[in-house]
């Protein structure tokens, strides 16, 4: 492993990320676990963690992104997700295009230009749907663990259309569905669709400008970027870590710092 | 005409106020500059100006309340045709003024609520409920609003004030003029421009049997001239913002902007100007501008946020961004070319007519642009107003265009002018620090 000299750390609202880099801002060291509501302490835990599982002593710059990143004092610098992604994807896949970031709290879109600079962005901040609580609030209904979500919905044949746009009238629309008998996968097929819809719509609005990259924690979710393939009819380029790349450009902006 | 509300005007307002006033800004203007709340590391110290505004519109609201019972009352729409009533002696108070005070002080909220549990639906402007709301309630902050005896409203800026002043004009029971300006998509047709001058005509004598008096033609040419001479002014004033670093701010702008909206036809409002513009040009002379460190320099769109000028003015002053130039203060001015008292209710047809609500959208896109270049901005920020229909349709493929075509940063910021019900916190401090990034990378 390379010296690393510089980390970034994600506050998610569920998960929180670290990724360490080396001087030429590769990736080298991360680390990832649930959202501790005591974030100072969370934090100190990761920095005494990567130095026992790196043996480093020295003291390395630390930018902090994300929801809790105001919370982060020992961070030297704080940037909003958006220049994160951008920079951590930009970094990983060599070239711009329009990034998708579907989180737990909110969605993205983000559109890099060649130089790796945020040329424009659109959020989705204000309704959890078109954001992964949508997906995560419905399927508790249908009780499908949250992992396999993605490969039932894929597998299913058919497909019920939800007309609700509201994650709260969504679940009381399931619930007459199931009344009705209708089957568990092709409702989960048809909210995936929703949420889908919502985002590319998203997308739609500030222009796509191809390639189309993802990036967030709901990645992990095969129908997410086949069903936004479905609706964008454009191939989706997914970085390595998807869900570190906000770790990855904060650590990237505090490569600058520690090389200067 | 009551004696003793004329006694009462003029020992409360005459002798009283305007004294107090007078001193008060007298004692302001000599204190050195202090206040632990003003940011002067980052913001020059407030407009001197500033004392002087205060007093002016203390006083508006001073004569407002002791103003019924010997001289005619009106309540106008902002961008209506105020000149005939101000040369005819009416006291004139425009709700949506007072609807941006109760904006500043926190008061929306509360009165708002007044007119929503009377059935007015929150997607209602939130002007037209503040103003409902302080109707049915009598709550203002001002202390008391004069009750109209005439109202004049003009559909220039949106067609909500046509309700709107329906439901004044059946509450008071006076008679409601109504000035209907035909939208103008390029150029405002000839046959437009006789409709709304003869509206005007039309207009008249009812004005005038509420007033009890004739109009002097001498004496709505002259109150044309002091509307042209404090417009003119006040568009000097915005043009001052060309300067690097610029003397002023948007939010300077929204501050002061209040005696042009509510004072047009009046001498002080003329001298105010004449005053605020030396006040820039010695700023200028001595390179003092606005935001202390001034890198980046912006547009904004829209009504301001009334209610939170003071963050906004704070959190981009902090990183160096001076907003320099505005669509809205710009459409006080912007008109006073079209003013001619020598053909007064022509060319007043023609000025009411084209204000930038009533234009199509490609028109504001172009005056984005124009702005853009003369004022050499780096971006814009456009509020996107839950209440002003009219202004935000568009916004979002102007928004687009400027970024595409033009080449420059923009952002789109959902809130109300002045209802904080509708200003979600933390999504704009997201968006707004994106926003920033960006400008900055
Ligand atoms: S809708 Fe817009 S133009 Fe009409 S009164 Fe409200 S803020 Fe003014």
């Amino acid at each position: 492993m390379d010296k690393i000299v510089a980390l970034g750390i994600d506050v998610g609202s569920t998960t929180v990320k670290m990724v360490g880099v080396n001087a030429s801002g590769d990736f080298e060291w991360n680390y990832l676990e649930g959202s501790d509501p005591r974030v100072e302490d969370q934090v100190d835990s990761f920095l005494q963690r990567f130095r026992t599982e790196t043996g480093m002593t020295d003291s390395v710059p630390l930018v902090a992104t994300g929801y809790g990143r105001k919370l982060v004092g020992q961070a030297e610098k704080i940037v909003t997700e958006i220049t994160c992604h951008a920079k951590g994807v930009f970094k990983q896949l060599g070239h711009g295009g329009t990034l998708i970031d579907i989180g737990g709290q909110d969605s993205k879109v983000i559109i890099i230009g060649e130089e790796g600079q945020v040329v424009d962005f659109a959020m989705n901040d204000k309704c959890a749907a078109g954001t992964g609580r949508f997906l995560e609030n419905t399927a508790g209904r249908l009780r499908v663990p949250l992992d396999q979500m993605g490969e039932v919905a894929i597998a299913a044949r058919d497909e019920v259309a939800i007309s609700s746009t509201c994650t709260v009238f969504a679940e009381s629309e399931i619930i007459s569905l199931i009344a009705h008998g209708v089957k568990v996968e092709p409702i989960l097929k048809g909210l995936h669709r929703s949420l889908i819809i919502r985002v590319v719509a998203m997308v739609r609005s500030i222009g796509l400008i191809p390639p189309l990259m993802l990036s967030g924690g709901v990645v992990k979710n095969p129908a997410i970027r086949k069903m936004i393939e479905e609706e964008s009819g454009e191939p989706v380029i997914l970085p390595e870590q998807p869900q570190l790349m906000g770790a990855y450009g904060a650590a990237l902006i505090a490569q600058k710092i520690a090389v200067g | 005409m009551s004696i003793r509300a004329k006694a009462e005007s003029l020992w409360n307002v005459d002798i009283l106020g305007k004294n107090v006033l007078a001193f008060q800004r007298w004692q302001a203007e000599r204190r050195p500059f202090k206040s632990s709340k003003w940011r002067t590391d980052i913001l020059a110290e407030p407009l001197r100006i500033g004392a002087r505004t205060k007093e002016l519109i203390g006083l508006h609201y001073l004569e407002g309340r002791y103003a019924n019972g010997h001289r005619p009352v009106a309540w106008v729409t902002s961008g209506g045709p105020v000149e005939i009533l101000q040369a005819l002696g009416y006291y004139v108070l425009y709700p949506e003024n007072h609807g941006a005070l109760c904006g500043t002080r926190r008061a929306v909220v509360d009165i708002s609520t007044e007119a929503e549990n009377a059935g007015y639906s929150r997607d209602i402007c939130s002007y037209a409920r503040t103003d409902i709301g302080s109707m049915l309630s009598g709550k203002t902050p001002v202390g008391k609003l004069p009750k109209p005896d005439l109202l004049l409203a003009c559909t220039n800026i949106c067609q909500t004030v046509l309700s709107w002043y329906r439901v004044l004009a059946k509450h008071f029971n006076v008679p409601l003029i109504l000035i209907d300006t035909p939208f103008v998509y390029k150029e405002a047709p000839q046959h437009a421009l006789d409709y709304v001058q003869k509206q005007l005509e039309d207009s008249i004598p009812t004005s005038e049997k509420v007033a009890g008096k004739k109009l002097e033609y001498k004496k709505l040419q002259q109150t044309l001239q002091l509307s042209k001479d404090a417009t003119e002014l006040w568009l000097e004033i915005m043009g001052r913002g060309k300067h690097r670093p610029s003397p002023i701010s948007v939010f300077d702008q929204f501050i002061h902007m209040a005696p042009i909206v509510e004072m047009r036809g009046e001498r002080v409002t003329v001298d105010f100007y004449a005053r605020m513009l030396k006040e820039l040009d010695e700023r200028i002379e001595k390179g003092i501008g606005a935001v202390k460190n001034e890198r980046k320099r912006l547009l904004w769109d829209n009504l301001p946020i009334w209610y939170r000028l003071r963050y906004f003015a704070e959190y981009l002053g902090e990183r160096g961004i001076s907003v320099v130039a505005s669509t809205y203060t710009n459409a006080w001015g912007e008109l006073a070319p079209l003013i001619d008292v020598n053909k007064p209710l022509e060319s007043m047809a023609k000025t009411y007519i084209y204000p930038i609500l009533n234009r199509g959208t490609q028109y504001k896109l172009d005056t984005m642009r124009r702005m853009i270049d003369e004022f050499h901005l780096d971006g814009a920020i456009l509020h996107s107003d839950r209440s002003c229909k009219p202004y935000s349709i568009g916004q979002v493929d102007q928004r687009n265009r400027l970024i595409k075509e033009y080449g420059v940063q923009a952002l789109l910021l959902e809130a109300d002018h002045d209802d904080p019900r509708a200003f979600a916190e933390e999504q704009v401090a997201a968006r707004l620090a994106a926003f920033v990034e960006m400008l900055e990378d």
